[in-house]
């Protein structure tokens, strides 16, 4: 009991990373119950960050498998190159009788047949087809596929700690959430972006940082944007403007280098007329409205 | 009391199955709440809650079956709240102190807070008794009370056992919440694969089985690629009681276009009600008139027809000929027969109506309407369904 305690307690962020409490637990939870890990989250809030830190975390190997909306289910487990094998036979590139030679592993199979635990980062799991995770049911719940062509079966040595991103583009499937341990990873409130610009960006000076996350925070509000900027955003945003020496005075009255926080022209435009209309931008905490002065 | 949570998810509608119970009893049967109920509450909505959309229910559930508080603070006046909203900041307590504190029980704690609300009748902060903000009585915010109960106002160090209450994930309800992005999800399955067009992807199943046929020379075969064949005519309600829902109106116009699967996408717009004219721009002139007959003459029943309106208007505007609210423009016609013949021509047309549904059917011309169109509300659950009407399988 003692064991599988100390078990559960093993990815507590790193120094990259900030994680929320309820994030760790989560990520810990799938950890010892062996149960695929989906994340889902605003873009930007540093979904697959979350999968290269809890590997860099853990000690375990990464493997990436990134879905297109071309991706099949059995891709991940394996390819047949059947061309590669007719190509052969034609032209006498190799013992062809041997089917295994042809016999490429995805990066599901892969996470199964290394002797070592792996971490399977499945990422953008909704840009594929609809179908797709209902067709990984079996392979994620018993951890083995059988290779049709060879009659081979692959099982997984040590379970793959499975970590999926989900920017919400489709719906997933009932049977294949129920698997899931999920977490929703919420837009950082202030004190917690100061702590992750921190990593990004050590000793930015604190003024300067209010202004920046102020004019952030009173950008995300408007309600008429269409694309609202995310943590990662910010992160380039905040680069531009170190890059740039801009000062904090030149901030308190107008927002340089837009382009890096909104990516619409139509949000371009919405603010362009804010401006025009000689619109005041907030300076301080308090213009924002109760939720930030706590 | 566990079994309560199950079950009052059950009851919010919150999809939790048999499978997932048992995942939240496996973790705990291996210590994983680490006997704290914040962690508790964290475990179950990872192992229970599969959708940011169901966060808040799972507050709400959690916060009743839990603590039994909600209602119970419907108690705290006005004035309370009001002293609460202006912290005075209070020294750190020594860990002395802090032990010496009573640790209370929270029905204990419940009954003692609702006694000494009646109690008090004065502002107060700082003190060890009353509520108010910092010092050390259990109620209030910004106190150091070790099991305290929180009462409006941040807390500071999270001792209190109410994250559920704070039921920050209120947004994220697909009954009420709308922007561009979850519209888009909504549309997403606006979708009907064929294939159509030229040849240009190779089908390799049936090359291989040609290349067999051919003892083994390459015989290769394309196929065309699959494609969407939704074709959209949207018209839309503009100007008058419409002009409330401008922006959710314009996400979901933005959204629609967004969707690159579409095949063809139309919109056009009119006022109040369709008559024998609709206008391909918002402002409604003459000069982007577009006769509705020309336009269902150009139009296959396969056209799937999305009518965005609230339907509300004087009876006389749908029924009478001559009825339309311009004077200047009216059609001999009545707006309910080119209404019949819109919805006739087209094999599948529903109506989104962003008023809250509660009130369409104290609209006359509503719910004429409803007989004509499957009429659905502007929201994510709604907009679900519509897509469901116009792709989906009859049922």
């Amino acid at each position: 009991m003692a064991e599988q305690h100390d078990d559960f307690h093993r990815f507590a962020g790193t120094a990259g990373y900030i994680a929320s409490a309820p994030l760790v637990d989560a990520v810990n939870c799938a950890v010892a119950l062996e149960r695929p890990l989906l994340i889902k989250g605003e873009p930007g809030t540093g979904k697959t960050l979350l999968a290269r830190h809890v590997s860099e975390g853990l000690g375990l190997p990464m493997l990436s498998w990134h879905i297109k909306s071309t991706s099949k289910a059995a891709d991940g487990l394996y390819v047949y190159d059947t061309v590669q094998r007719l190509n052969d036979s034609r032209f006498g590139g190799g013992d062809v009788s041997d089917i295994r030679r042809y016999i490429k592993l995805g990066p599901l199979g892969q996470s199964f047949s290394t002797p070592t635990r792996q971490l399977l980062l499945i990422d953008e799991v909704d840009k594929a087809d609809l179908e797709f995770p209902n067709d990984l049911l079996r392979e994620l719940d018993e951890m083995r596929f059988n290779v049709i062509e060879t009659g081979d079966e692959i099982v997984a040595k040590e379970r793959p700690v499975v970590i999926i991103t989900s920017n919400n583009e489709k719906e997933l499937p009932d049977a294949f959430l129920r698997r899931c341990i999920f977490h929703y990873i919420e837009f950082p409130d202030a004190p917690l972006m100061r702590r992750i610009v921190d990593v990004h960006h050590p000793n930015l000076d604190a003024t300067l940082l209010d202004q920046v996350l102020i004019k952030f925070y009173w950008l995300r509000e408007q309600s008429e944007l269409r694309k609202k900027p995310s943590t990662s955003e910010l992160i380039d945003w905040i680069s531009a403007l170190l890059r740039a020496g801009v000062s904090q005075d030149q901030l308190e009255s107008h927002i340089p280098f837009i382009g890096a926080l909104l990516k619409k022209e139509q949000d371009a435009e919405a603010l362009q007329r804010f401006d025009s209309k000689s619109g005041r931008y907030p300076t301080t905490w308090k213009e924002l409205g109760p939720r930030y002065n706590q | 009391m566990f079994l309560d949570l199950f079950y009052g998810l059950r009851d919010e509608g919150v999809p939790v199955a048999l499978q997932e119970w048992m995942t939240l009893l496996e973790a705990m049967n291996r210590g994983m709440h680490g006997s704290s109920l914040l962690r508790f509450y964290h475990l179950a909505r990872a192992c229970l809650v599969k959708s940011e959309t169901f966060y808040d229910a799972y507050d709400r559930v959690f916060a009743r079956v839990f603590k039994g508080v909600e209602g119970a603070f419907d108690d705290v006046t006005d004035d309370v709240m009001k002293w609460l909203q202006d912290p005075k900041n209070f020294p750190n307590l020594s860990p002395e102190e802090l032990a010496a504190l009573e640790k209370l029980s929270s029905d204990e704690l419940m009954r003692r807070f609702l006694e000494t609300l009646a109690e008090q009748d004065e502002r107060h902060d700082g003190g060890g008794k009353w509520v108010g903000t910092g010092g050390k009585s259990p109620y209030g915010h910004g106190g150091q009370h070790p099991t305290g109960i929180r009462v409006g106002g941040p807390g500071k160090s999270r001792t209190a056992m109410k994250v559920a209450e704070d039921r920050k994930f209120k947004d994220y309800r697909t009954d009420v919440a709308l922007d561009v992005r979850q519209m888009r999800v909504a549309l997403k399955r606006l979708r009907q694969l064929t294939r159509t067009g030229l040849a240009t992807e190779l089908d390799l199943d049936e090359t291989i089985d040609e290349t067999c046929k051919n003892a083994g020379e390459i015989e290769l075969v394309f196929r065309a690629p699959k494609k969407n064949d939704v074709r959209l005519v949207l018209l839309m309600d503009v100007g008058g009681t419409m002009d409330p829902y401008y922006d959710p109106m314009s996400q979901l116009l933005t959204a629609l276009h967004d969707e690159r699967g579409l095949r063809e996408l139309k919109p056009y717009y009119f006022h109040n009600c369709i008559y024998d004219h609709v206008y391909s721009k918002a402002r409604l002139t003459r000069a982007d008139a577009v006769p509705t007959g020309d336009l269902l003459r150009s139009l296959d029943e396969r056209w799937k027809l999305l009518i965005v309106g609230d339907a509300a208007m004087h009876p006389s505007e749908l029924l009478e000929a001559h009825g339309g609210i311009n004077p200047h423009n009216t059609s001999p016609t009545p707006g309910i027969a080119w209404l019949q013949r819109l919805a006739g021509h087209f094999d599948r047309a529903v109506w989104i109506n962003p008023d809250e549904q509660g009130l369409w059917d104290h609209t006359y011309t509503t719910r004429l309407v409803q007989r004509l169109f499957p009429m659905f509300h502007l929201s994510i659950d709604g907009l679900s369904a519509a897509v469901q009407a116009l792709v989906g399988a009859r049922v």
